[in-house]
This record gives C-alpha cells, structure tokens and sequence, in this order.
C-alpha cells in the first residue's frame, strides 16, 4: 500500500496526484491539530493527535522517506500515543467535556502563534518562494539509511541511545512511589 | 511541486503547536502540543532532506523521534508526579518557582 | 630481578599488551562489590583487596620488566661485565649512557573505540601503525598491519594502554599505597554504615586512576581525570550527613569544573593543532618537531595549566584541597595526598613537551607554570603554619609540595618534578595514615591544640613511621625527600655550576623558602601533636596491627625511595655500583622527553648536582626545624598545656607584630637576667657568651617564629579567606540584587514564561528578517 502511494507519487504522470494527496493530508492534518488544542475533551484530543500524527507519516511517504514514515507510524503511533493516553488515565482524567482545560486568556497564545506564523511565512515566502521540489524524486531508501546512520551519524546514534537510557532511569526515578 | 507547501504545513503545525502550549492548562494537553511542534520540525526536516536529494535529513528527523519519545517518557513522568503531590495536573496551580 | 626481564622477553610484550588488565581489575571489583558486596562475610573488603593485591601484583611486574628493558636497551651499547652479586649473575652495565639517545619508548596498544567513515575510508584500528616501541620487540596484537593499509583518517577514536616508565612508574605508585589504603581502611571506617560503598569507591578510584594513567589518546585522560573526580567526589562526600562534609564534596567537584574547563578547551585546541588528533604520541612529536606553532602551544598550555591548578590544588584554585579533607583519612591519604592530585602534575609530564614548547622552558628565566608553582609552594607552607586541625597541616602541605612539583617541571627539571611525585607519595601517605592513625586513637580529633599532645608515649609505632615522614618531608638526608627536592632546586640552574634549563632564580628563592618552612611547619604540628603533655580527655591507645603494618611499610619506602636517583658523582664516592646513580630518571624518562634531547632547537638538558646547594638546603631546613622546636621546647618550659604564648593575642594583628616583638623582647631581658645571674659565678667572656646566646640567638630564634605566624594568620585571614572568599560572596551578592530586581517577571507560571520564549523569540526573527 505504502510502496503504491510511493510509486503514484513520484512517478512523472503521478505528480500531480502526488499533489493533490498532499493537499488532503494537509488539511487533514491542520483540522486535526486545530480541534486537539481546542476540544474540550482530553481523550478527544489525543484521538486527534492520533489523526494529525498519521498524516504527518503519510506527508513523509509523499516525500519518498519510508523509513522516516514507518518509524513515525511505529514510535509515535504506537508507543508515543499509547504512553499519553496512559498518562491520560493515570491522571484521571474525566471521560468526557472538560471546562477548566485551557487559561482564559487564550487571546495572548493566539497573538503570539499567530504573529510567529506570519513572520514564518512571510520568511518562507521570501526564502523559497518558487522554489520546486526535485522533478525526479528518488526514494530514500532504508538500507542507505541505515549506512548513513551508522557511519556518518555514529556518534550521535551513541549519544542518542545513552540518552534514551538518562530518560528512562530518570523517569523511573522521578515517577516511583518512595 | 513546491518547497514551500511543505514547508507552510510544517509552519502552521507548529504554529498550531505553540498555541496549545500557551493555552493549555492540562499537563498532558501541554505534552501532546509540544509533539505536534517536534512533528512539524520533522516535517522540515525530511522535506529539505527530499529537496537536497540527501540522506541526513531523514536521519535527523529519526533522531528527532527518538528524543521526542524520551521527552514524552521524561515529561509524563513529571506531570505524574505533580499529580501524585498535587491531586491535579493543571500546570498554573504548578507555580512554587515563584519569586 | 635485572636478569628476569633479560631472560624472558617474550614474558615482558605479554605483560606490556596486557597492561589494560591492571585498571581493568579494580573496575572489575567496583561492579563486584556494588552487586554481591553486601552479602559477602566482609562486606565487599575482600574482592576490594584481592582486586588491588593482584594490579599491584601486575604493576610490580611491569615495572621490574620495565627497569630490565632498560637495562637490557644499555647493554647493546655498553660493555656489560658479568659479576658475581649475592650469588647469582647479573649484568652490571656502566651507565654511562650520554644524553641524546633515545630510549624507553613508550608501548603502544590501541583499539578503536569507535570510527566514522564508510567503507571506503574506514580507518583502520588506532592511530599508531607501528605501537610496539623499542624494548618490547613488538609482537602481540597488532592492528594497523591486518587491517591493511591506513587510508586517508576519518575520524577515530581509539582507546589504549601507554606503558612507558611514567606510566609504569605511577601504576606502581597508585596501585602500591592503594592496596595499603585497603588494608588500613577495614580498619579505619569499621563499623561503618556504608562500608561496603565505600569500599566500591575505593575500587573505581584506584581503577579510573589506573585508567587516566595508562591512557594513550588525550581523550581517554579527560575521561579517567573527570573519573577520579566523580570518585573524589563520592569519597569526600562519605558522611554526607553532615552537611559540612557534602559542602566539601561539592566544593572539591565545582572547583575541579573550574578547572576542567581549561582541560576540554586545551584539549581541543591540540586536537586540532595535531591535525585531528587525539594521540598523545603524536602531539608530543609535533609540538617537539614545531610543527605545531609555538603561540598555538602556549594557548594550549595555559588551558592545560588551569586544569592542573584545580586538580592538583595549586593556587588560586587550591581552596578544595584542605576543605576536601572532610572525608574519611584513608581517603585523604589516597587521593588528596598520594595520588588523585597529582593527575595534574602526571598530565604536565605526559604532554611535556607542549609545556616544554609552549612556554618556552628552555633557557628561561620564569614562566607561568613555574611562578604558579612557585607561589603555590609558599602559600601553601605559610598557611601551614597556622592550622589547628593536623590533617588540615598536611593538607596545605600537600598543596605546598604539590607546587614543589609544578615548580620543577615549570624549570624544565622534568625527571625532578616526577621523582619528587614518586618519593612525595610514599611519605605523605605515610603521615596522612599516621595522622589517622592519631585521630583513631584520639577518638575522631584532628585538633592538634585541643586533643593531641604528648603521644609518642603512648603510640610509639605511630610516633616513629610520623618522625620518618616528617623528616623525608621535609628533605633530610638520606630520606627521600632529600633526593627529590634536591634535584629540584639544582634544576633551578641558579647554584652555581649547575646548569639546568635555564636560570630561574624567583622559582630557585621559593624553592629555598618552602624547603625551610617545611621543616618549620612539619616541627610545629610533629610537637603539638606529640610532644609536650597529652591534653585530651581519655586515654589514647596506639592503633591496632592493620593501621600500624601499612605505616610502617610507607615508613620504610619513605626511607628507601630516595635512593633510586641518586647523583652519579655521590655513587662514585660511595663505591656503589654505577648502575644505582640515577637509575630512576633512566626508568623515567620518556620518548617524548629523550626526543627532545636530540632536537637542538629545544634543548633539553639535565642539571648538575651540587654538593654545596644539598649542604645549604638541608642546613636551612634543619634550621628552621630547630627554630621552631627551640619556640615550643620555651613555651613548654613555661607551661606543659600551652599550646602557644598568652600573649599570642598581639601576632594576630600584623600592626601589633612589632609591638609584640618588643614584648617578646621584654620577656627575653628577663631571661637574660636570670641568665646573667646565674652566670654571674661565670667569668665576663662566659657571659658575654652567654648573653649572646640568649638575647641575639634567641632573638632570632623568636623572630622567625613568630612573623612566620603572623605572616601565616595574615594569608590565611586576609588573602584567603578575605580576597578569595571576599570575591566570591560579592558576585554572589551582586547575583542576588539582579535577582530581586528580576523577581517581579517570575510568576512561576509555566504559561508566561512560554508565552515571553516565543514572543520574544518571534520579535527576534522579526527583526533579523526586516531590519538586518
């Protein structure tokens, strides 16, 4: 299926299709993420994180990172998501609307997220403003992947697993009872 | 297709992202905003790996992932812990930094 | 033992290659006691000691292999002469071996701790193609030669053992008074609550020591000196519970951040100045060869120069070492004295010739390293002089010596600096143990003026391996002592006809200065502590055989040491055997040393001994000491509990000094009188001998006490605790009113803070997008 969307999307006639995929994810995706920082439902909003998280994977595979796809769908998905929503329950939080979730003056985040888009785009549309994408895409494969990781990136790739090993003897740490 | 369509995505992701972390009084709501910024980062990444015909952008964005589920892993640990001495996991009653 | 090394080569590249196994021992029994310590009969002591017993074992065989490849590397150019000693054959070799040959390479291993390249370019294991130095053959395995052929570097790191008469020299060292540490301390902390913790740390530290010491890449030494300090750390912070003792802990920890600082930064400046490289063999080639720029190496040598100053307590930087004595004595004894703090002096050695370079030590006059040294050396005795707490005296002492050492490698007296190091060991173990010793028999005091006094009577073994200490510490003939401080001050090149690297005359006057106070100060606290009348409250007891047993072998190795360098001419008038003149600076000295002696740009030389300078140094010190002895025997005449003069009052106060010398005066006049009195039966020149005595020896005598004092109080008083501390509490005020106008913005609210990062965070990009 992914190997499908992948060939469609990058082959010269599937260009265009290619594009119009994109469209929909995107608006999938800032619907999504739009209704999770403003639902009233917590679990809701986790679901919808759920939605904007699969459409990033799927913005991924448009642009030919499989690897990056498959492990989006795997880490955040899977285990990113499964962990929120336990934090979600351990928390006792209500199933259902909730009230008092967000601070009255929601009006000072919108400023700030707004003014910061604009400078954003504005930037970008001065920076990249008919800058096209390559007309042949090649994938990326996994396996150049995996020799680029574990040549050119070896060192952060160690640094990174001794961190993941500091996060979870600190979580262990800060979240046992004693 | 353009650079910049991804590129827009990612910016009003993490807008969007920026908003949530500045609005949202649940701990875990603030947890789930900061994911959707690393997200949009990612996208940028990947999008100029794609653009550059270059690996290393996948491989950051990897990394990316990889960090993110250790923040996830370390933050939740803390909004648990607030909830565990606090009976609430709304982070304007977290105030004791206070000067 | 010369002919063992001869005999067996094959033995010796076995041990050379294997060298890894002595950190790799006491690493081993760290895990150990940390998993089954607990549940062991002794609570993790034994695996602790069989670990360090077997290193030791280890290291004492790479040493002697080490000392007969030397010997065995003069053979081929000297005539050897078999004799008869002692029964057996041995190869006696004339030593007259000129400068400008090299010898004792160091013996490379390496692997590759991890690499960067692909397939193409991987680099292959370490960074030496040809590890295997002179002595040892070369045989073992090898790297460079399987993988084939080194292609153009990509990035590597290797990790590695280096074995070269430094390093086999320091092993010796640490794992030697390491072992008796453990001995001496499942005496010392008995009894105690985490005992088995304690024990595990001993066990890392000696490991990550071993570890630093063996390192062959610069990067590998960060890791074993930040090791040591993280191992400090836990051992100074011991009883943690009283928040003293954590407060030291902390102390000792930021100030060696400090420091660190200018280790990292040093060491990356080398990295790159060697061309990416984090070999030690090939900085030192490059920096002997000037391929390094010189300005490059003096940056990187003032970096390296503020790590030292942290690590190996040299002034500024020196205030952790004392308030680091918070921890149990055995580990005072370890590592603040014999071992941890010298790792800066060690790392000077093992780069020297970025030093040597870098501060351009030939034919110099003075240089940073030399003048830190220096001040440190007289800092660090003057404040001696004025400690109540008899491990605090030797703390500063440590500090005094430790600059002892910077001063001669700042004057290019390399093998000097290093001997003083190796003797330094053995004899401050020796009275820091002894000083435990005291304090175990004295229930837990240190307080020399409150709690001590008296006790040679009722701790004799103790007394006499404290005596011996004292006098290898402070240079009498023939202890070590002697020996090394001697070099040092010949190394100045200031004394007539002897000839060192340069002529360092301000180094040379401190040198004679600390040699003089030493003895002082070691006199003053050997009296309180015991001589005059016991002024504790119980009855002291001597230390029971595993306190005892340790000080007395550091005894005897504080007596014997010294003997290992001494001058070719004093060997010839003995009629010894040529091969024990300098034998130790022929151990030593290393390739990146002996290169140099063939570089005529740098010219590196040797000093000459001299018979006079020995006669003066040691006559300073015996007078000093005799001073100072002369001031307590007064004042216990007068009074057997007076632990100073009543009218003390007045040295306190630098101003009072010379109306308290006029009183001291008056109270001498006195003297005199009964003096004249009672020898008034006495014809004139009698008295007039006699008034001479009195008043104008006696005088003296006093004098010196007591500015000494004064001077002491005032350092300690006023540039200690005043400007050092002093500054430190004004950055700390000055902190603390920026915050209080701050305050106002910390809400503590989560949100606002989030809601200012981004704001200002848009507002910067904004202005970087339009305005610039």
């Amino acid at each position: 299926m992914m190997n499908l969307v992948l060939q469609t999307a990058l082959s010269d006639t599937g260009n265009w299709i290619a594009n119009i995929f994109f469209y929909i994810i995107a608006a999938v995706a800032v619907v999504a993420a739009l209704k999770m920082v403003t639902t009233n439902n917590v679990v809701h909003a986790s679901l919808y994180l759920l939605v904007v998280l699969s459409a990033v994977a799927a913005t991924y595979v448009i642009l030919g990172a499989e690897f990056a796809a498959a492990t989006q769908v795997l880490v955040y998905l899977g285990a990113i998501m499964v962990l929120l929503l336990f934090g979600v329950m351990l928390t006792r939080a209500k199933i259902g609307a909730e009230t008092d979730l967000d601070y009255d003056q929601r009006w000072i985040g919108a400023l700030v997220a707004t003014a910061l888009g604009a400078v954003m785009m504005y930037s970008l549309w001065e920076g990249f403003g008919d800058v096209t994408m390559p007309a042949e895409q090649v994938p990326q494969r996994t396996e150049a992947v995996a020799d680029e990781i574990f040549s050119t990136y070896i060192v952060p790739f160690e640094a990174l697993s001794v961190l993941l090993l500091a996060a979870l003897i600190g979580a262990v740490v800060v979240a046992r009872r004693d | 297709m353009f650079l910049n369509q991804f590129l827009f995505l990612a910016a009003i992701l993490f807008c969007i992202g920026v908003y949530g972390v500045l609005t949202r009084k649940n701990g875990v709501l603030v947890l789930m905003s900061i994911e959707l910024i690393l997200n949009a980062v990612n996208i940028n990444l990947v999008a100029f790996g794609a653009f550059h015909q270059h690996l290393s952008g996948q491989v950051f964005a990897l990394f990316v992932i990889a960090v993110a589920a250790a923040e996830v892993g370390v933050g939740l640990a803390i909004v648990l812990l607030i909830y565990r001495n606090r009976r609430s996991i709304n982070v304007a009653e977290a105030n004791i930094l206070k000067g | 033992m010369f002919l063992l090394a001869a005999e067996e080569a094959a033995a010796n590249s076995w041990l050379y290659d294997n060298a890894w196994l002595i950190p790799a021992l006491p690493a081993l029994s760290f895990l150990l006691i940390i998993f089954f310590g607990k549940r062991l009969p002794n609570k993790g002591a034994e695996i602790g000691i069989a670990a360090v017993s077997a290193a030791f074992i280890l290291a004492v065989l790479t040493t002697f292999t080490w000392m007969g490849d030397i010997r065995a590397s003069f053979d081929k150019k000297e005539e050897a002469q078999v004799l008869t000693v002692d029964g057996e054959e041995a190869i006696a070799v004339v030593l007259t071996a000129e400068e400008g040959e090299v010898r004792g390479a160091p013996i490379i291993n390496e692997v590759e701790w991890f690499g960067i390249g692909t397939d193409a370019n991987r680099t292959t294991l370490g960074t030496e193609a040809n590890g295997h130095g002179q002595p040892a053959g070369g045989e073992g395995e090898t790297h460079a030669d399987e993988e084939g052929h080194a292609e153009e570097k990509a990035f590597s790191i290797s990790i590695g053992t280096w074995v070269d008469g430094q390093s086999v020299m320091m092993l010796f060292v640490v794992t030697f008074i390491s072992l008796l540490v453990h001995i001496y301390s499942t005496e010392y902390v008995k009894g105690d609550r985490r005992y088995t913790h304690y024990f595990a740390f001993l066990s890392l530290f000696t490991a990550s020591m071993l570890f630093m010491v063996l390192s062959s890449s610069t990067l590998q030494l960060i890791v074993g000196w930040e090791l040591v300090g993280v191992c400090s750390f836990g051992l100074i912070g011991h009883w943690w519970e009283e928040k003293d003792n954590s407060d030291a802990a902390l102390k000792a920890f930021l100030t060696n951040r400090v420091g660190d600082i200018g280790l990292l930064i040093g060491m990356t400046i080398l990295y790159f100045a060697a061309g990416q490289s984090f070999s030690i063999k090939t900085i030192n080639e490059m920096a002997v060869a000037g391929d390094i720029s010189k300005g490059t190496l003096q940056i990187a040598a003032l970096c390296l120069m503020a790590a030292v100053m942290s690590k190996s307590g040299q002034f500024i930087l020196h205030t952790w070492l004392p308030d680091a004595m918070a921890g149990p004595t055995p580990v005072s004894a370890l590592i603040h004295a014999a071992t941890m703090v010298v790792a800066g002096v060690y790392m000077i050695g093992r780069l020297y010739p970025v030093f040597f370079v870098g501060f351009g030590i030939a034919g110099g006059t003075i240089n940073v390293m030399a003048f830190i040294g220096g001040l440190t050396c007289v800092g660090g005795g003057l404040l001696a002089f004025v400690q109540r707490d008899l491990k605090k005296v030797l703390a500063y002492s440590t500090v005094s010596q430790l600059g002892y050492m910077v001063l001669a490698l700042g004057m290019g007296a390399y093998t000097a600096g290093l001997f003083h190091l190796f003797t330094h060991a053995f004899f401050k173990a020796c009275l820091f143990l002894g000083a435990g010793s005291v304090s175990h028999a004295c229930h837990h005091s240190f307080d020399m003026k409150a709690d001590m006094g008296g006790l040679r009577k009722y701790m004799p073994t103790t007394f006499a391996t404290f005596m011996i200490g004292t006098a290898a510490l402070a240079g009498l003939p023939p202890l070590a002592g002697f020996w090394s401080k001697d070099e040092i001050l010949v190394g100045a090149g200031v004394w007539p006809g002897t000839e060192g690297n340069g002529t360092y005359t301000i180094p040379f006057i401190f040198g004679m200065l600390t040699a003089a106070m030493t003895a002082a100060y070691m006199t003053r606290a050997v009296w309180l502590t015991f001589f005059g009348d016991y002024r504790g409250h119980e009855e002291p007891h001597e230390s029971p055989p595993r306190i005892t047993v340790p000080l007395v072998i550091l005894a005897f190795m504080a007596v014997v040491v010294g003997f290992f360098n001494m001058p070719k001419q004093f060997v010839e008038a003995l009629r010894l055997p040529s091969r024990f003149a300098l034998a130790f600076e022929h151990w030593v000295e290393p390739a990146g040393v002996a290169t140099f002696v063939s570089k005529e740009a740098n010219k590196f030389t040797h000093a000459k001994p001299s018979l006079s300078l020995a006669v003066v140094a040691t006559g300073l010190a015996l007078g000093a000491g005799f001073l100072v002895w002369n001031y307590y025997k007064r004042l216990y005449a007068m009074d057997p509990k007076a632990t100073e003069y009543t009218n003390g009052l007045a040295s306190r106060i630098p101003l009072l000094a010379t109306g308290h010398k006029v009183l001291e005066n008056k109270y001498y006049l006195d003297h005199l009188y009964t003096g004249v009195i009672a020898g008034g039966t006495k014809g004139p020149l009698a008295r007039a001998a006699n008034w001479t005595n009195q008043n104008i020896l006696d005088g003296v005598v006093n004098l010196v006490g007591v500015t000494s004092v004064s001077i002491g109080r005032f350092v300690y008083r006023y540039i200690d605790q005043g400007v050092v501390d002093g500054a430190v509490n004004a950055s700390g005020s000055a902190a603390s009113s920026f915050g209080q106008l701050l305050r106002g913005m910390q809400s503590g609210q989560v949100r606002q803070y989030a809601t200012l990062l981004f704001g200002a965070a848009t507002v910067m990009v904004a202005v970087f997008i339009f305005a610039v």
